[in-house]
Order: C-alpha cells, then sequence, then structure tokens
C-alpha cells in the first residue's frame, strides 16, 4: 500500500537541554493482518509495516520490529532526551518495500 | 435428548480438540519467548505492563510497557493466531524504557511483555485483557 499513508508526528518545538521530551507518531496505514477473508473466502494477503526507527541527530531512540498485531493506523508514544538543538528522524518501512519517513528540528530554548 | 453413536463421536472429538487448541497456541508463545530469552529464567519485577481490564474493542486495545534500564522489550499476545505484537528495541536517545501503542487482539487473553535489561537478564508481566469483539476479522 503505497497511496494514502501520511505520517504524522507530534514533537515540541523547543526543549530545555537535557529535557525529556514526548514523542507521539501516528501513520495511517490498514495494516492488513492476512488472518482476514475476503467475501469470497480468500485470505487477504499480509500488508503491514514490520519496522518503525526514530533517530535523533543519528542517534538511535527507538526501534519498533512490528507484527500483525499492531493496530490499523499504527500509533507509538515514547520519550526521548534532547542533548542539544537537532533533528528527530522518524522511518517507517512496508512490507512491500516502501520506506515512509519524516523529520522534526527541536531547537534549545 | 438421544444421542446417536455418530453424535456422541462428534462431540467427543469436539471436545477434544477444545482442550487442545490453547495448548498448541500456549506453545506457540513459549516458542518465542523461548527465541527472544535464549532459554535463560524470565524474573519478576521491574517491568510494568499497562492495559484495559476490558477492552470493548480487539481491534485497537491501548497498551504501554515500562522497564527501567532495559534494552528491549517484547510484547506477545497469547491469545492471537500469532503471538509476536511488538518488540521495542531502545536506543542512547531514549529519556526513559517506555512507550505506549494500540493492539489487536483475537479474544479474551494474557497479554505477556518480557524485556532484556541492559546486564542480560530477563524480566516479565502478564496483564489479562477482556476482549468484547476480537480484532482478527471474519
Amino acid at each position: 500500500m503505497a497511496s494514502g499513508v501520511k505520517p504524522r508526528v507530534k514533537v515540541p518545538k523547543t526543549a530545555a537541554a537535557g529535557e525529556a521530551i514526548t514523542i507521539k507518531t501516528l501513520i495511517s496505514h490498514k495494516m492488513e493482518s492476512g488472518q482476514r477473508k475476503d467475501k469470497e473466502g480468500n485470505v487477504i494477503p499480509r500488508s503491514i509495516i514490520n519496522r518503525f526507527t526514530c533517530e535523533f541527530n543519528g542517534e538511535s531512540v527507538i526501534d519498533v520490529t512490528m507484527e500483525p498485531a499492531i493496530s490499523t493506523n499504527p500509533y507509538f508514544e515514547f520519550e526521548a532526551t534532547v542533548p542539544e538543538a537537532g533533528e528527530f528522524k522518524f522511518t517507517w518501512y512496508d512490507d512491500d518495500g516502501d520506506v515512509y519517513d519524516t523529520a522534526k528540528k527541536v531547537a534549545i530554548g | 435428548m438421544d444421542f446417536t453413536r455418530r453424535e456422541t463421536l462428534a462431540l467427543g472429538a469436539g471436545a477434544a480438540l477444545l482442550t487442545v487448541l490453547p495448548f498448541r497456541v500456549q506453545a506457540a508463545a513459549d516458542e518465542a519467548i523461548a527465541a527472544f530469552t535464549g532459554g535463560a529464567d524470565v524474573g519478576e519485577g521491574g517491568i510494568e505492563l499497562t492495559a484495559p481490564e476490558i477492552a470493548e474493542n480487539g481491534n485497537t486495545v491501548p497498551i504501554s510497557v515500562s522497564a527501567p534500564g532495559a534494552a528491549s522489550i517484547m510484547v506477545l499476545a497469547t491469545g492471537n493466531p500469532t503471538p509476536g505484537v511488538a518488540t521495542f528495541n531502545f536506543g542512547a536517545g531514549a529519556a526513559s524504557q517506555a512507550a505506549s501503542t494500540r493492539i489487536r487482539l483475537a479474544g479474551t487473553q494474557d497479554v505477556v511483555a518480557i524485556a532484556k535489561m541492559a546486564d542480560g537478564s530477563f524480566v516479565k508481566a502478564a496483564s489479562t485483557i477482556k476482549v468484547t469483539i476480537g480484532g482478527c476479522g471474519g
């Protein structure tokens, strides 16, 4: 599923140096589990996002391996430390090889 | 109500199947745990799994896991067709070893979280969630 995938990320614009901030991410994706059947009784093939990573200035914050049991429109909330101004990079990896990414800048202030 | 020989046999077979099925699912969950821990002992405490007691819709059940000092946390739904849910690997930039997400549950079951601590030990927490409508579709 390459169409209609829209990542949404909530990161504070500014943070104090060394502060722990909460990051919320959501990406629209149907996350077909491979368990459901269509009207004719055929199994709908699995199509999910299988990995999500978040990096800050190249340093890993979180790396999540996802299975079909993650809900539609995968949502994650976690905390990151901001030692200096920089950029958070978020990446989602789809089963079909697509990679979706977005980035958010954080200033110290 | 009289049972014919055929009906009695069918009932017996059905009952036998019902007792066998949970064990097969449990075996899959045990295998996933063994693959994660490498057969090491799993202790208790030091990890928290927050989940609702009753989930009306099994399609989106909010859960959060927290294990201070963990390198990674694996979440398993023992009653799902495939027990794996997610594995969180925390990097140096993580402020706390905690995360929240939404998961699918096929029915009422135990959800298990296992954390691999920085020193290589393992701890786990489990929570029973009652599910009104399963989240695996027809």
